[in-house]
């Protein structure tokens, strides 16, 4: 397919722009200004829609197919979500309004929207207070960690290193290393949980935290949370849940419960706002009252005669993480779904997300080797000896899956399980399409055994198949100029 | 049960097949740790939510005539941008891992990274950063990590917000921040060429800065060139349609607020960062990178490129620890630049300058209102000073239905009757004539 | 394929000793974990490391590993082939494949090294 540029046609435009009622400017002094306009693409309005129509045309979403991508919870995306988003009511307003005086009384619909999510963000986790500030996970993850710097600097610890499991989601220990801290791995128990007992090697009064996912990335929860929790308690240090799974626990039981002094979510994960391609996304953070002071600047408060405001007075506030208060777009799309679903819907979220994860892993548990026992709101699987002699890979299994109108599953990671295969289906899939999905798992580990080629040759339904990427690694091309 | 699909019966049946009761699923929680109630509404229907946030949405005032700026700006955006980006395939798409199914996302991001490097006349950019405040920060430690030095210079015509959110990130950091204090509008050369030694990493700077001043930085780009230093500047991506652009003043990264481009003000977000460098700094860039290459039949396909760099591979060495970007609004710029086009923008950036120029005389035709910097060339921002103190006469104007300036004493100490308006493609002669007669009537 | 004559580290880093100069790379095993390598950040020429500190990093399209110096010493010759050629460390990773010298300046560094029959027993057991 064509480059946009390629498409271009010297002089075409796609917009007529409102001719000028006023006059031309004094010409801008000629140093500053460019010698030649930016070759930006030439197309008529038409010739762009149809770029777009046919680039979009070779995506796919959670509105094309089943997406189980492990970790990345890929739930569908409510339309009256993206309709309420659109409302002018939101778009249009400038964020700086509210820092005028007067302007707090011309946006109290926005700041109610982020009020009130903060208050049902704090029921659904059992935390005392949140930032709606933080623009992704990673984002939270690196606000959390700065809170937990900044706790330790109040309170005079000396404290360098933050504790991460082996099986940690790649953005745990870079956030922690990006806020300063030293990084140290916890390996895993057999089954892939933590074990307190190696977990106590580990702890000591360098420890500023512990950085965990309840259930882990392996999907599995960790029983001895308390313990562990009340273990890095021990030394003074904070405990920090990444919310990646809660999908697995919403409504039945929270974080803040199990030890957490921390807690980021993602929106674009338990709470259904859209994937993006990569994003937008949010990742609100929320912490017990020990820690509140520390919270980014500005909150939103409501008044005595029932108002909104943003607060700023919070002098061992950690500072700005954001220009202003979220992307309040995303939240929004969040709190109508939160509505939306209400106490018994967020409750049957979690039931029918590890019941579909668990329904998967029973009927694929005799052609794929897995971790043994219950999940949670995803499953890990491998590919067999057998396969791997047929030199047959999980990578193939993935392309194979594609030939069957499915998305894959998050493949190779977590790291700690080879050949790794981790399927999340969340709540929003029907049983019939996850039947479907299953019989193709099935019929492709057959033929793994009855036709290896086949598999090892998918993609062959698909606009490219196996792109060369170590090439494109050594021979960089990532711009057309 | 909103958009859970299965029925009771079936969600009988499914448990049937495992063996378990929905209960026995959540054995392996420890009872005490399960919450017994949550303290939460009952769900709505889709009719009950949209009228509940109708009502909220009528509790914010769209109809002020908005001549508000400070980095976040009122422009049109066409139709067709919301048609493109609303398509599904596009919005409920994750991150391209596997790049058959994603050779959309892929080409768009490809296609968006080379408009950002024509803009900026740079030679490699990124897939995106959060906003232009986190792509400065970003810039800011690659340029510590490419040079291992640990002295940044920033100035204050640098938008105050940003520098907020920098001191704010390198609190925990052994990084020297030094900022610098502008004269007359434009940043300290003086200050600024004295301070670059060989411990200096980087110079920050803003073009147009927060003030709205133009200038150009290819003397102090030399300077720190000289002494092995980088420099970063942040510019305004509607301003390239006419103002020379920073890798022509040999920029070595370029970074910026993307709302601008066919984005919403939309409260705050979502927005988005984009960054830009030298190809020779390439490896050191954060954030994902698109690549082009050939699939098994020669085709031309895209792919995730450089991922060695980033948190899944690299961990606590990775060179940021973005995961999740604004992709979803780098889309969205690259089909306003593709409808806009080469032509398009250089007229709604001309549009902007002719426009706020025309406000600038009328304003400043009123008796009290002064340019705060005489003689400076602007885009389409200019700082004025009232007779009184701007706070309140903004709030005056907001009644009469403008959203009209920005008091610079929110960041800025001395300048209590000062006042940042911001003046857009979308405002006409008629509206800008009405806010002069309003704050005529006010002073 | 454990070439001989040389001394390994746990880490999968190969150094020759001749005199007081040690050229180092990466073994066989830890090329193959890599995959096809795309780019190789080599340290500057008289940087001192000790022994165990990261020198240098291999690239591939899916992964990054961390070489670390085997010795103590001082970098006195980098590759000038693997800036354009980084796949010569696939082909040959012990001999064309080098990616560096040092000037050794602690001796005592060089012997906690393994020969090839005890770097083959620890390959063995991982």
């Amino acid at each position: 397919m064509k480059l946009i540029f390629e498409k271009s046609i010297q002089g075409r435009s796609g917009i007529t722009v409102t001719p000028s009622d006023v006059p031309t400017t004094i010409n801008i002094k000629k140093e500053f200004l460019q010698q030649s306009p930016a070759e930006l693409p030439q197309l008529s309005e038409l010739d762009v829609i149809r770029h777009f129509t046919e680039l979009s045309r070779r995506n796919f979403g959670v509105d094309t197919n089943f997406y189980p991508l492990g970790s990345c919870t890929m739930k569908y995306n409510p339309k009256v979500c993206e309709r309420i988003a659109s409302y002018p009511g939101f778009t249009h307003l400038h964020p700086l309004l509210p820092q005028l005086r007067m302007g707090g009384m011309l946006t109290q619909g926005a700041l109610q929207v982020l009020y009130e999510t903060d208050l049902l963000l704090r029921e659904i986790t059992g935390m005392a207070g949140f930032t709606m500030q933080p623009m992704a996970g990673a984002h939270g993850e690196l606000t959390g960690i700065m809170i937990m710097a900044a706790y330790h600097r109040d309170k005079g610890n000396k404290k360098t290193t933050v504790l991460v499991p082996d099986s940690a989601h790649g953005t745990n220990p870079a956030s922690a290393a990006i806020a300063g801290y030293k990084v140290v791995s916890v390996p895993s128990s057999e089954r892939g949980v933590m074990d307190v007992n190696i977990l106590r090697n580990f702890v000591n009064n360098e420890v500023a935290g512990i950085m965990l996912t309840c259930p882990n990335t392996l999907g599995l929860f960790e029983t001895n949370i308390r313990e562990i929790c009340d273990l890095i308690h021990s030394v003074d240090g904070l405990t920090y849940y990444d919310g990646a799974n809660l999908n697995a626990i919403v409504g039945k039981a929270r974080p803040g419960d199990f030890g957490f002094d921390i807690v980021h979510l993602n929106l674009h994960k338990t709470f259904a706002t859209p994937h993006g391609g990569g994003g937008p996304g949010a990742g609100p953070v929320g912490v017990k009252e020990k820690l509140l002071d520390y919270l980014p600047v500005s909150i939103v408060v409501k008044r005595n005669d029932g108002t909104y405001a943003l607060e700023y007075d919070r002098p061992k506030s950690i500072g700005y993480i954001a220009p202003f208060y979220g992307n309040f777009a995303i939240i929004l799309r969040a709190y109508v779904y939160i509505l939306m679903l209400g106490k018994d819907g967020l409750r049957r979220v979690a039931e029918n997300a590890v019941l579909n994860a668990n329904y998967i892993r029973e009927k694929l548990k005799n052609y794929y080797p897995l971790a043994d026992g219950l999940c949670k709101h995803e499953c890990v699987f491998s590919v067999s000896e057998k396969m791997l002699q047929n030199g047959v890979h999980t990578i193939d299994i993935a392309k194979a899956l594609m030939d069957k109108g499915f998305h894959p599953p998050t493949v190779y990671f977590p790291a700690i399980v080879k050949e790794a295969m981790m399927i999340e289906p969340t709540e929003t899939e029907s049983k019939e399409t996850l039947d479907a999905f299953i019989d193709a798992m099935i019929e492709i580990a057959r033929l793994t055994e009855t036709d290896p080629e086949k598999i090892k040759s998918a993609p062959t339904t698909t606009p490219v198949s196996r792109p060369d990427e170590t090439a494109a690694a050594k021979n960089l091309n990532i711009a057309d100029l | 049960m909103p958009f859970i699909a299965n029925t009771p019966d079936q969600q009988k049946q499914m448990l049937a097949e495992i063996g378990l009761t929905m209960d026995g699923l959540f054995a392996d929680i420890p009872p005490e740790l399960m919450c017994a109630s949550f303290n939460l509404p009952a769900g709505l229907s889709e009719q009950q939510v949209r009228n509940h946030l109708a009502e909220l949405a009528d509790k914010n005032s769209t109809n002020l005539i908005c001549f508000l700026g400070g980095g976040f700006y009122d422009h049109f955006i066409p139709a067709a941008v919301y048609s493109i980006i609303s398509r599904g395939e596009f919005y409920t798409s994750y991150t391209p891992y596997q790049p058959e199914l994603s050779q959309g996302t892929l080409q768009a991001i490809y296609e968006y990274q080379s408009v950002i490097c024509r803009l900026t006349e740079m030679e490699a950019a990124n897939a995106s950063l959060y906003d232009g405040g986190t792509a400065m920060y970003e810039a800011m430690m690659m340029a510590l990590r490419i040079t291992g030095r640990n002295k940044v210079i920033i100035d204050d015509t640098v938008n105050p917000i940003y520098r907020v959110m920098i001191r704010s990130y390198t609190r925990n950091l052994n990084i020297e921040l030094e900022q610098t204090h502008s004269i007359d509008g434009l940043a300290n050369r003086q200050q600024i060429l004295q301070k670059i030694d060989d411990k200096t990493a980087a110079v920050i700077l803003q073009n147009p800065n927060f003030f709205g001043c133009i200038d150009d930085f290819t003397d102090i780009a030399n300077a720190a060139h000289q002494k092995g230093a980088l420099l970063i500047v942040s510019c305004y991506p509607i301003s390239l349609g006419i103002l020379k652009a920073p890798g022509s003043m040999d920029a070595d990264i370029v970074t910026g607020e993307g709302q601008s481009l066919g984005m919403p003000m939309s409260f705050g977000g979502p927005y988005l960062g984009f960054m830009a460098t030298k190809m020779q700094y390439v490896r050191k860039m954060p954030g994902r990178i698109v690549g082009e290459t050939k699939d098994r039949f020669d085709r031309r396909a895209f792919v995730l490129t450089l991922q060695a760099r980033e948190q899944h591979i690299r961990r606590d060495k990775a060179t940021s620890n973005i995961c999740s970007n604004e992709a979803l609004c780098a889309l969205t710029a690259l089909v306003y630049l593709s409808l806009l086009g080469k032509k398009g923008l250089k007229q709604t950036a001309q549009l902007c300058a002719d426009k706020a120029s025309y406000a600038y005389q009328r304003l400043t035709a009123i008796p009290g209102v002064k340019p705060h910097f005489r003689a400076k060339w602007f885009f389409n921002e200019f700082v004025l000073d009232l007779p009184r103190e701007a706070a309140d006469v903004i709030a005056k104007l907001i009644e009469k239905g403008f959203a009209a300036g920005f008091p610079l004493s929110r960041y800025y100490e001395g300048m209590e009757n000062s006042m940042l308006i911001c003046v857009t493609e979308k405002r006409t002669k008629q509206q800008i004539g009405m806010l002069a007669e309003a704050l005529e009537s006010i002073l | 394929m454990i070439a001989e004559g040389l001394l390994y580290t746990k880490d999968h880093e190969w150094a020759k000793i001749e005199g007081n100069t040690a050229t180092v790379g990466i073994t066989d095993y830890a090329q193959q974990m890599l995959g096809e390598i795309t780019y190789v950040e080599l340290p500057a020429v008289g940087k001192e490391f000790r022994s165990h500190d990261e020198m240098a990093v291999v690239e591939s399209s899916k992964s990054a590993g961390d070489v670390y110096s085997p010795v103590t010493g001082t970098v006195s010759e980098v590759n000038p082939k693997l800036a354009s050629n980084p796949e010569l460390i696939n082909d040959d990773c012990c001999g064309a494949g080098w990616l560096c010298k040092l000037t050794i300046t602690d001796t005592k560094s060089i012997e906690n090294l393994m020969n090839t029959k005890q770097y083959e027993e620890y390959l063995k057991g991982l």
